[in-house]
């Protein structure tokens, strides 16, 4: 177990020196951050005692090195923009994205994988034609299109929920803001989340539909009927346990695209997360926060896998004996 | 009153281009105890049997008539619930394929406990006692050890002796077996069969076996029942259909099984296929293929005549 998730780990480590690379070659190459950072006017002299204090007169394997050393250490300098440490930008918005994302992926699969099953079992029902007709219009509206017509609604006609913003947070530690300590911030996060989710939502629905069709003509489940056991056993356990692994890859492969394209919703809800941010930086060609956040999402997708491999493992006893 | 009555039972799948009758007023009893055996070529409609008695006929096939009746009750007309009673608990079923049987993801002892906790309230350590007792009786070693392994840790030998323990350890009066060896290695074929014989024996469970081993029909089951395109072609002791076939078919089938022990007069091979369910032919639906052919055969159906210790659906016997 250890074994399996340092291999992993390890595994994971030549993926990141490249992405680091790509984020190193993008705050070395793109933009002249000399220019950025003295402006229009200034001597040869400032120029070059900036140059040799940003060590860009070093050999370029230095650079590199210096630069993942940094990253090492939370420091991926400062926002041309904000004229802030890039670090502790991230660091502010990282909760609020991962709390949207993580609400929006628990709120999609808590009723994705219901749906899924329900419509697998009865396919030739009212109710699941609804869910699967229903189900193409999730796929197919556009996120700012879902956002903004909710907000036209529950905002805006109904007035039961906020259009925008974050509410109150409450901190926890350092580094962590919370959104769930209070009613009005939970009522802020319900609009983005579904917005967020109803895509996922949809596409687990239609994942877990397929695989239970599959599964449900396998031979342990007619062998299972034939033993008498009862239809929720066999539907709920039996079967759906089986159609984990492959709904697992994907859940984990959404959530991961979720926190690195957020940015749709946070720009429609005004959300202060880092798809709010990466907008904002790219307008603004705010080169260190950019490979700031391609490193940040490069180690979320990398933590993912490493969490849906053990799932796997849980899941999947045949791989648990193959180690 | 047999354990298990099958009276006429007619299956049909609806399709696009009509109505396919895949079982056509099938009749056979199973005493209790007993073991019946089934052969038939590829296609007969000997799995459809099992599968209409065990209430399990895939969508959209259906039994469009005749009766079935375990000890008498109709179970044909059961709704799901009570069905789903008496699968496993009155009639229990073995497929083909050990490693595709069982799931995969659960631990042998799991699917034991759940299948006898099912039909019978029992705690889980008795529940747990008692898979250990059937896993140790099916002959798998280190019952006690086992118990919590999953099916990829079993040969494939191993993992039919579970499904064995599985089909009996709700103790049903009746097994439907279907090629319970064909996807085994030959080497334990046998045991499996003699382990599937003496279990039931020892339990009073009667068995209905579908197998296209005449070898092993007639080494373990009592009478035969030999089927062909959808019908009964012939049914007896296993002794006399073998010795003495009374339908033109079973007397090919015979001929063409090599593995036989007891010795037939070699018959000179059946040509040609069995006909497709749609494109049956009138009469006799063996007769295009029938080295005895007449012409009552092409026009008119034939059902179980009685012809000597046997019956055989063929026209040759009308007259006794
Ligand atoms: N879903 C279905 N739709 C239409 N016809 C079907 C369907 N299922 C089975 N049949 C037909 O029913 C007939 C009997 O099938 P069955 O599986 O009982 O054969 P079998 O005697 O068990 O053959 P085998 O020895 O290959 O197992 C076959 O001709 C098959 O084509
Ligand atoms: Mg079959």
């Amino acid at each position: 177990m250890f074994g399996f998730i340092a291999s992993r780990l390890l595994q994971a480590i030549p993926v990141l020196l490249v992405v680091g690379f790509i984020a190193f070659a993008l705050f070395a190459y793109v933009g002249d951050p000399v220019n950025m950072l003295l402006g229009q006017d200034h001597t040869e002299a400032q120029r070059l005692a900036l140059v040799r204090q940003l060590g860009l007169d070093q050999p370029f394997f230095v650079q590199y090195g210096r630069f993942l050393c940094a990253a090492l250490h939370g420091d991926f300098g400062i926002s041309y923009r904000l004229a802030q440490p890039v670090g502790a930008l991230l660091a502010e918005r990282l909760p609020a994205t991962l709390e949207l994302a993580v609400t929006a992926s628990v709120l999609a699969f808590a009723i994705g994988v219901p749906m899924g099953v329900y419509t697998g079992i009865h396919r030739d029902t009212l109710v699941s034609r609804l869910f699967m007709t229903g189900s193409l219009v999730g796929v197919s509206l556009p996120t700012f299109l879902l956002g903004i017509l909710l907000i036209l609604v529950f905002s805006v006609w109904l007035g039961w929920l906020p259009s925008f913003g974050r509410g109150p947070v409450v901190h926890i530690g350092r580094w962590w803001t919370t959104g769930f300590a209070s009613w009005a911030a939970i009522r802020c996060l319900i609009l983005p989340a579904i917005t967020l989710g109803l895509f996922q939502m949809t596409l687990i629905m239609r994942l877990v539909r397929a695989e239970m069709l599959e599964v449900l003509r396998a031979d342990y489940i007619k062998f299972a009927r034939a033993r008498g056991l009862t239809r929720r056993s066999i539907d709920f356990g039996h079967a759906l346990k089986n159609t984990l692994v492959p709904v697992i890859t994907i859940i984990g492969l959404q959530f991961g695209g979720i926190v690195a394209f957020s940015l749709v919703t946070e720009t429609v809800f005004q959300w202060p997360g880092m798809g709010l941010l990466l907008v904002q930086s790219v307008a603004a060609a705010d080169i260190p926060v950019l490979s700031a956040y391609l490193l940040l999402i490069a180690l979320v997708f990398v933590l993912i896998n490493l969490a849906v491999d053990l799932l796997y493992y849980a899941v999947d006893p045949r791989l648990r004996s193959r180690r | 009153m047999p354990l298990l009555d099958v009276r006429d039972v007619t299956v049909e799948f609806p399709t696009r281009r009509g109505v396919l009758r895949a079982l056509d007023k099938v009749s056979f009893s199973i005493e209790s105890g007993e073991i019946l055996g089934v052969v038939g070529e590829s296609g007969a409609g000997k799995s459809l049997t099992g599968a209409a008695i065990i209430g399990l006929l895939e969508r959209p096939g259906r039994i469009a008539g005749g009766e079935i009746r375990l000890n008498g009750e109709r179970i044909d007309t059961l709704a799901a619930e009570p069905l789903r009673r008496i699968r496993g608990r009155r009639i229990g079923m073995i497929f083909q394929d050990p490693l595709t049987t069982l799931n995969p993801l659960y631990t042998i002892g799991r699917q034991l406990t759940e299948t006898m906790q099912t039909h019978d309230r029992l705690s889980d350590a008795d529940a747990r006692r008692k898979a250990i007792g059937w896993l140790d009786r099916v002959g798998i070693p280190a019952a006690a050890q086992r118990i919590d392994a999953y099916p990829h840790e079993f040969s494939g030998g191993q993992r039919q002796r579970v499904v064995i323990a599985l089909a009996l350890c709700a103790e049903p009066a009746l097994i439907v077996a279907d090629e319970p060896t064909t996807a085994l290695d030959v080497s334990v074929q046998a045991q499996i069969i003699t382990l599937l014989k003496d279990l039931t024996r020892d339990q009073g469970t009667a068995v209905m076996l579908i197998t296209h081993d005449m070898g092993v029909i007639a080494e373990t089951a009592g009478r035969v029942a030999v089927m062909y395109a959808g019908r009964i072609a012939e049914i007896g002791p296993v002794a006399d259909v073998i010795r003495h076939p009374a339908h033109p078919y079973t007397a090919g089938l015979m001929a063409s099984i090599p593995s036989l022990e007891h010795r037939v007069p070699r018959l000179r091979q059946i040509d040609g296929a069995m006909p497709r369910l749609d494109a049956l032919p009138t009469g006799c639906r063996f007769h295009p293929r029938c080295p005895k052919v007449f012409a009552r055969c092409r026009d008119e159906q034939p059902d179980l005549l009685t012809a000597g210790a046997t019956r055989a659906a063929c026209w040759l016997h009308a007259d006794g």
